[in-house]
């Protein structure tokens, strides 16, 4: 009998280590943080972001159950074929259960298509594409921090609404920049303004001169900045230096991060309105979880796309712990939109069908310097656009997953 | 496409001679560099962000404006170069050109991986002198000031680099140095001095780039990079170590993408390469360089 009793003890922690390995692919949950370190984009994700995943994975003591969590990191130089060689890596021989962040839309839909493929999770932060969650959507995605859509709708409305009726694009020269062209255009003609021109630069231009003098030529209210990173920030420098905005145009900086604001000073940027869909110093919150990050990032306070990261890997983890498995990308994923979003930096929130995020959005100014308190004081709010109204409707944005459902 | 109007392309006419200021200070650096040391000095790039960085610290730190930037930023950085030089290229004298190359292209990933460091890649920001700032309005553009200053200041260093060189007695032994060096140093002269001086002058010369672009573009680890590849086609176009040819292709290169921008925007980084292309399929020492 004790012989019997001996045996099915074994027998049984046999089968428990064995379902306990079979829940957890590899007997790790690995997050790889993909993004640009040392480009035009690394102060806006970068190593802030590994930073913030970080802080989640810590948050929850490190493991799920038994199985530890671990974190990678590597750098995608903004170039799609690297971004995508380094997925399959990981996927294929290091034991990767989900990729998050990847800034550059391009590098971003590349990699959401292995992931699709691997049947593996993609928390996207970085990418700023709304194709992500439209005509390029993939069960696999939840596109999290903000979108080309969300942006346009917000910061280009405020500029109509404020009488900016004309505009003239300066857009970089790749998916996102196109995507945020596009989807701006569409909120704007829909409110009632008119486009007169654009060019589209190539990524990383240092001179934008010649662009300002073209939209400076075109006699248009609003100036619409579709790019990114120091693209943006040399084209504001540009059009304060060329009294852009002292003959009465205004620049609308359709896409501008804490970090660029920070690069540009408050002197060159004061005025600018933008969006974003978080800011440090929203409330206690935001800014307790903000001076913990400072502290891991060099004194830098994180960005949108940094932020979106620790929230959504805090809600990935979450998923995994319902679930009690990693092993199927698309599951976890179903799991993650089943669960409502509940973090520090978002609030209460959740995930749509096509692996929209959905959260508010604010309409910010930026400061003038009599007004800033501080190195990091740099906004202020004008209004919140609840997520419903942010985002892109459902219906409209042609992902086959939504149509399928219906 | 051709309906663009006279007025704007006067204006672009000019936004490309002062971005080929730019690439004409950076170029004679480089270009004097190669002629007279036979060194590829691939880190110019990273020098220039260097000489941006110092008038920034000395902004930060000392308190000390644009003006004593102007002039103490090159002699900083003009002494780093001398150390450069001293402790390393001039173990690589009577090698290949490539040894220098290498070394030279450590020494941009070690500086701009170190100021990526420590200051992120967007970059600080820099105040226009006062006495530059606003412009002046023209009939076909808006011309700010501290663009006329940028323009004339790098012509008149490129005129008095290349008076230096051709003119004066240090430019005759220089080149003199360059032709045969046992023969000069055996009239007395201390060729491993002469080759310091100009390392100095040439790093020296792209720090006074970098102060320039510092309140116009941002003073970032990463600027250098975005510029050297098109200053090396500048300087290969106009024939690696003509003073005069990377003078007269950088302003001429500039004005080029100036009108690229104008009519087809989204080749503009492209269209420099392309000529590179077809002056090396033509002439493979370059426009103004000496055939072999």
């Amino acid at each position: 009998m004790k012989k019997l009793a001996a045996a099915t003890f074994v027998f049984a922690t046999i089968a428990l280590t064995a379902t306990a390995r079979a829940d957890f692919s590899d007997g790790v949950i690995k997050i790889g943080v993909l993004n640009d370190a040392s480009g035009l984009y690394a102060d806006l994700a970068g190593k802030g972001s590994l930073a913030a995943a970080q802080m989640a994975v810590d948050e929850v003591g490190g493991k799920i159950g038994k199985t530890p969590i671990e974190l990678v990191y590597a750098d995608h130089q903004n170039k799609p074929d690297i971004g995508s060689g380094i997925a399959r890596q990981w996927f294929d021989s290091d034991h990767v259960d989900a990729i998050v962040d990847v800034p550059t839309s391009s590098v971003a839909l590349a990699v959401s298509q292995v992931v699709k493929e691997k049947n593996k999770v993609f928390l996207a932060n970085g990418p700023g594409t709304s194709d992500l969650t439209g005509k390029a959507c993939s069960p696999n995605t939840v596109h999290w921090a903000y979108d080309t859509f969300a942006l346009g709708n917000v910061t280009g409305k405020a500029e109509v609404e404020a009488g900016g009726k004309t505009w003239f694009f300066l857009t970089a020269d790749y998916a996102f920049g196109q995507a945020l062209e596009r989807d701006t255009t569409k909120v704007v003609v829909a409110a009632g303004g008119k486009i007169l021109g654009g060019v589209k630069h190539p990524l990383n231009t240092s001179d934008f001169s010649s662009f300002l003098l073209q939209a400076q030529a075109s006699g248009a209210q609003v100036v619409g900045l579709a790019n990114a990173g120091g693209d943006t920030i040399n084209s504001i420098k540009a059009a304060h230096e060329f009294g852009l905005t002292k003959s009465g145009q205004k620049l609308a900086g359709l896409l501008v991060f804490l970090t660029d604001i920070h690069s540009l000073g408050l002197e060159t940027a004061q005025g600018l309105l933008l969006s974003e869909s978080f800011y440090w110093d929203r409330d206690a919150k935001t800014r307790a979880w903000s001076k913990k990050f400072a502290e891991k990032n060099g004194g830098k306070m994180p960005t949108m796309v940094q932020a979106g990261v620790y929230a959504s890997v805090v809600h990935y983890l979450k998923a995994l712990k319902e679930l009690k498995s990693d092993a199927d990308g698309k599951a976890v994923v179903d799991e993650m939109k089943k669960l409502p979003t509940d973090d520090v930096l978002f609030g209460k929130g959740s995930i749509r069908a096509d692996g929209r995020k959905i959260h508010s959005f604010y309409l910010y100014e930026v400061k003038k310097p009599a007004e800033s308190k501080g190195e990091w004081d740099l906004y202020k709010l004008v209004k919140e656009v609840p997520g419903d109204q942010a985002f892109r409707p459902l219906s409209e944005g042609g992902c086959s997953m939504v149509s399928a459902a219906k | 496409m051709l309906a663009v109007p006279v007025q704007a392309l006067f204006g672009q006419l000019l936004i490309g001679l002062i971005n080929g200021s730019f690439y004409a200070l950076l170029s004679l650096g480089l270009a004097i560099i190669f002629g007279l040391l036979n060194v590829i000095n691939f880190c110019h790039g990273a020098l220039y962000m260097l000489g941006a960085f110092v008038a920034w610290f000395l902004l930060d730190k000392a308190g000390l404006g644009y003006w004593p930037a102007l002039l103490l930023a090159p002699i900083i950085v003009g002494a780093f170069g001398i150390l450069i030089e001293r402790l390393f290229l001039r173990r690589l004298v009577g090698l290949d050109p490539l040894y220098g190359l290498l070394l030279t292209f450590g020494i941009v990933l070690f500086l701009q991986g170190l100021f990526s460091n420590w200051f992120g890649s967007s970059g600080m920001p820099y105040e226009m002198p006062k006495q530059l700032q606003g412009g002046q309005a023209l009939p076909f553009m808006f011309l700010p000031n501290y663009r006329v200053w940028v323009v004339g200041v790098s012509a008149v260093v490129c005129l008095g680099v290349w008076a230096v060189i051709e003119r004066t007695r240090l430019g005759s032994r220089l080149r003199a140095a360059t032709e045969n060096a046992p023969l000069v140093g055996a009239f007395g002269i201390d060729v491993p001095r002469l080759v310091t001086i100009t390392y100095a002058l040439g790093v020296a010369l792209a720090a006074l780039a970098g102060v320039l672009a510092a309140p116009i573009y941002r003073v970032s680890p990463l600027m250098g990079a975005d510029l050297i590849v098109v200053v090396f086609a500048v300087v290969v176009i106009g024939g690696m170590g003509s003073i005069l040819g990377s003078i007269v292709t950088g302003f001429g290169l500039g004005v080029l993408e100036g009108l690229t921008k104008v009519f087809y925007p989204e080749a503009s980084n492209t269209v420099i390469f392309a000529v590179m292309a077809v002056v090396l399929l033509v002439r493979p020492a370059g426009l103004f360089g000496r055939q072999a």
